[in-house]
């Protein structure tokens, strides 16, 4: 049996969480990802989960962490400010490879900018926030259907590959209202968890990853298998080696175990794209506009589609370059200065002409707007 | 077939709690429905508006370009909120509180919202009910059974008869006019 509901994009990652199995939050609300919190500390104790209200956004993923470590699937969220604070912990999370999700609801930045206007503004910091090298995931939803089901695969993803998994949102879809229809029960969830250790706990080298799939098995905290924990660089002990070849060994496998599985982490869609002679690229809440535009722009008889990442990080890089090799042109639009733009760029490289649409004050692009845009770069 | 409103005023008049009901009841009825809103930082005071897309069809853009209903319930945001109405738009206006609208439009309905909230159920805080009815009435968008149901499952305990004579207050209104 199903309910047709009318939930924000928030509440349906609230609703996604609980399906995927998250028992623990740590956080401090933040608008616009405050519902996130709010439905959480009602909806956590039903199903014997725990709703921690932190001090400030850094302990909100600490917590998070922690509990993660304990052996509860775990998560936070946050908005711009908060992602700001939390990039420290994500790093830790990153290198101790700390199954969490961080969902970060973007509003106009930086620093405090417009709380309750969105943006896009951390294409690249949820990418690059961190210092140092580091790899991580980052889908991002166009819709409240896809809020749910994209908050159980960010959950899956970081439990089987043992990554933080960033939902990165915006405020178009996580205010937004609309239908969904959700299952009374989530018992057939799919919902994958972290693999655990087989061995004696003490033959158990915590960072020993599996050959296939490099990912290591993890014991949690208290079950009598012991490890260390560390930010520093370490090898399969869990303990810092410091030498040139420990780090080289221990930095490719954390790409690796990432980068090695694409086809199973990247998603996209693919909206009249079949006979696309010119493409917009656009995600979250901007693809909202994008979709409108493309129908606008096929009933004036232009060809044209829209290449949807759901997936934002690793980049679909395959996928773009596909695209770019049989079609004239592409309009990236986003809700910023220009950010994606750049690494659609990259990736084309000279294939075919890359515009940019970048919007930065304070409103979604109207269909109408978007359509203006498109013509204007299909004559480039 | 596609409706498109947009509910505006002041923060605290409820206006968002309106559209949600809206929506809730258009998909009451089976059709698809996209509530969002626009508000400042403020908890109570500033424009605020929220905006209610009811469609048989798949609703891609989920913001209102053009509405077809515009309610206004400040003067405020009556000048906000109304740049961009057209020639077949409808402009709704609570009389207590909006005297130009600048924007273009097909009719426009002045209704004494607030004043009829007050007097039918002693308090300014139904009139975001009452013009849910209104508006309902106006527009046959929603079905009579949808709203109710819609309203009674959104108001706190306690206070269900009054939300249905504020309602039904709405419906009089622009069917008496």
């Amino acid at each position: 049996m199903s309910r047709t509901l009318l939930l924000q994009g928030n509440q349906a990652v609230v609703e996604g969480a609980v399906a995927a199995g998250v028992r623990f939050y740590g956080g401090y609300p933040i608008t616009p990802s405050t519902e996130i919190a709010e439905q959480l500390a009602l909806r956590l104790p039903q199903v014997g989960g725990k709703f921690m209200q932190t001090e400030d956004e850094i302990a909100g993923l600490g917590t998070a962490i922690g509990a993660s470590m304990a052996g509860l699937k775990s998560m936070t969220a946050t908005s711009g400010p908060g992602f700001s604070l939390k990039q420290e912990m994500l790093g830790l999370a990153c290198i101790a490879e700390i199954p969490v999700v961080i969902v970060d609801v973007q509003r106009v930045g930086p620093a405090t900018g417009q709380p309750t206007s969105p943006a896009q503004g951390e294409v690249m910091m949820s990418r690059w926030g961190t210092h140092g090298d580091h790899w991580v995931i980052v889908v991002s939803p166009s819709s409240v259907p896809e809020s749910f089901e994209l908050t159980i695969r960010a959950v899956n993803l970081s439990e089987k590959y043992r990554v933080p998994v960033i939902m990165l949102m915006d405020e178009v879809i996580g205010h937004m209202r609309e239908k969904i229809v959700l299952p009374d029960d989530y018992q057939g969830i799919e919902a994958a968890s972290r693999k655990t250790p087989s061995c004696k706990p003490e033959e158990y080298l915590a960072y020993a990853a599996d050959k296939e799939d490099l990912v290591p098995a993890m014991a949690p905290f208290g079950s009598g298998y012991r490890w260390h924990v560390t930010g520093l660089v370490h090898d399969e002990t869990g303990f810092p080696k410091g030498t040139p070849a420990g780090t080289v060994e221990s930095l490719n496998r954390l790409h690796d175990k990432i980068y090695n599985h694409l086809d199973d982490i990247v998603t996209f869609e693919n909206y009249r794209m079949d006979d696309a002679e010119f493409a917009v690229i656009a995600f979250g809440g901007a693809a909202r506009s994008a979709y409108a535009a493309v129908n606008l722009a096929r009933q004036e008889g232009l060809k044209v589609g829209l290449f949807r990442p759901i997936t934002i990080w690793p980049f679909p890089e395959k996928q773009v370059q596909e695209i770019a090799g049989r079609i004239n042109g592409i309009l990236v639009h986003e809700l910023n200065y220009g950010q994606y733009v750049l690494e659609v760029g990259r990736v084309v490289a000279g294939a075919c002409p890359v515009s940019l649409y970048g919007k930065y004050d304070n409103e979604s692009a109207t269909p109408q707007e978007l359509l203006a845009e498109i013509k204007k770069a299909m004559k480039k | 077939m596609t409706h498109n409103f947009r509910f505006s005023g002041t923060g605290g008049q409820g206006l968002i709690t309106a559209g949600i009901i809206l929506a809730e009841a258009a998909i009451l009825d089976g059709k698809e429905a996209v509530q969002s809103q626009s508000y400042g930082p403020e908890a109570r005071g500033g424009s605020s508006k929220a905006e209610v897309i009811v469609s048989d069809e798949t609703i891609y853009f989920g913001r209102v370009t053009c509405p077809d209903v515009l309610l206004v319930m400040s003067q405020e945001a009556a000048d906000k909120y109304s740049g961009d109405t057209n020639e077949h738009s409808i402009i709704v206006t609570d009389t207590l509180f909006v005297k130009d609208v600048p924007g273009r439009c097909g009719e426009r309905v002045d209704l004494p919202i607030t004043h009829a909230a007050v007097e039918a159920c002693g308090k300014t805080l139904f009139a975001n009910i009452v013009a849910v009815g209104a508006i309902t009435a106006l527009t046959g968008c929603v079905s009579d059974e949808a709203i109710e149901k819609a309203v009674l499952a959104r108001v706190p305990k306690g206070t269900e008869e009054a939300n249905k004579k504020a309602l039904q207050t709405g419906i009089a209104l622009v069917k008496n006019r």
